[in-house]
């Protein structure tokens, strides 16, 4: 018997985000490749963006007052679940076009999935994030699929 | 480039200081005390020192493979998992393995390790050759 996942929290399966714009800067590609210790010159003088450039442009820039003590900013996309410890979940990235400075970059997050299963020390409920990020053309330029575990 | 199931890529050390650690969870705006916050990481959420964000090792494991492509190839598509938490002060080692080669469709396995070789996260990246 598991229950733990009641028809309201199902219901938020298939919630998105409100999309999000951002534009791509050269200051902005050259912070992340340094801070990632990258070493190639195109990424450290900002002429292309590096994979997983997008985690930087599309991090939640929340006010000081949406932080817990901790530092961490809430997700609005995630209802409240009745596990809360996060134990690994994965990450899959498609990269499907390069991404340069001055580019206009839309992202949009889904909840596309809550499901449990049992684990060896008992229940865990799984849920997925999709983020896809399109140009101002409509074309797909990175699809993410994130996946949370919570016990 | 001739690829052959089995290639090892190159492998590269990262050993992040704290300033390094701050100024990329500065670039995301990741505020999350754990990664600068050493008194806090430690002696309230009891971890072994500042801990290294994630993502960063997730994205050492795509340099990794770009580092060894080149212009021979693009990088498709990677899917990892953090597996086991590393913290400022460890040196953590990134490589990979080629298990497939489809006329130019490569596919690699790659892994961040510490260094007891604790596998911190394990992953599979695909590539296409150009040319």
């Amino acid at each position: 018997m598991t229950g733990l996942l009641t028809p309201e929290l199902l219901s938020n399966i298939g919630k998105t985000s409100a999309p999000q714009r951002e534009v791509v800067t050269r200051r902005d590609i050259r912070k992340y490749a340094i801070a990632t210790n990258n070493r190639q010159r195109k990424y450290l003088d900002g002429d292309q963006a590096p994979p997983m450039f997008h985690v930087a442009l599309f991090w939640d820039v929340v006010e000081l007052d949406a932080l817990t003590p901790d530092g961490v900013s809430i997700d609005s996309l995630l209802p409240k679940f009745p596990l809360e410890k996060a134990m690994a979940g994965g990450l899959k990235i498609e990269y499907l076009k390069p991404i340069q400075p001055g580019d206009w970059l839309t992202a949009t997050r889904t909840l596309t999935d809550i499901y449990e299963k049992s684990g060896r020390s008992g229940a865990l409920i799984f849920y997925e994030i999709v983020m896809d990020v399109r140009n101002d053309d409509g074309e797909l330029v990175i699809r993410e699929k994130t996946t949370r575990i919570l016990r | 480039m001739k690829v052959l199931v089995g290639d090892q890529l190159p492998t590269r050390e990262h050993d992040v200081s704290n300033v390094q650690l701050m100024l990329y969870n500065a670039a995301l705006w990741n505020g999350h005390r754990i990664h600068f916050d050493e008194p806090y990481a430690k002696e309230v959420e009891g971890y072994a020192g500042l801990v290294i964000a994630g993502p960063l090792i997730g994205d050492w494991l795509n340099q990794c493979v770009e580092a060894w492509l080149g212009d021979a190839g693009c990088l498709l598509s990677i899917e990892y998992s953090n597996r086991a938490a590393c913290y400022v002060g460890e040196v953590v080692t990134v490589g990979g393995q080629v298990t497939s080669t489809d006329q130019g469709l490569l596919t690699i396995e790659v892994f961040a390790q510490n260094a007891a070789g604790d596998v911190l996260a394990p992953g599979v990246a695909t590539a296409r050759l150009v040319g």
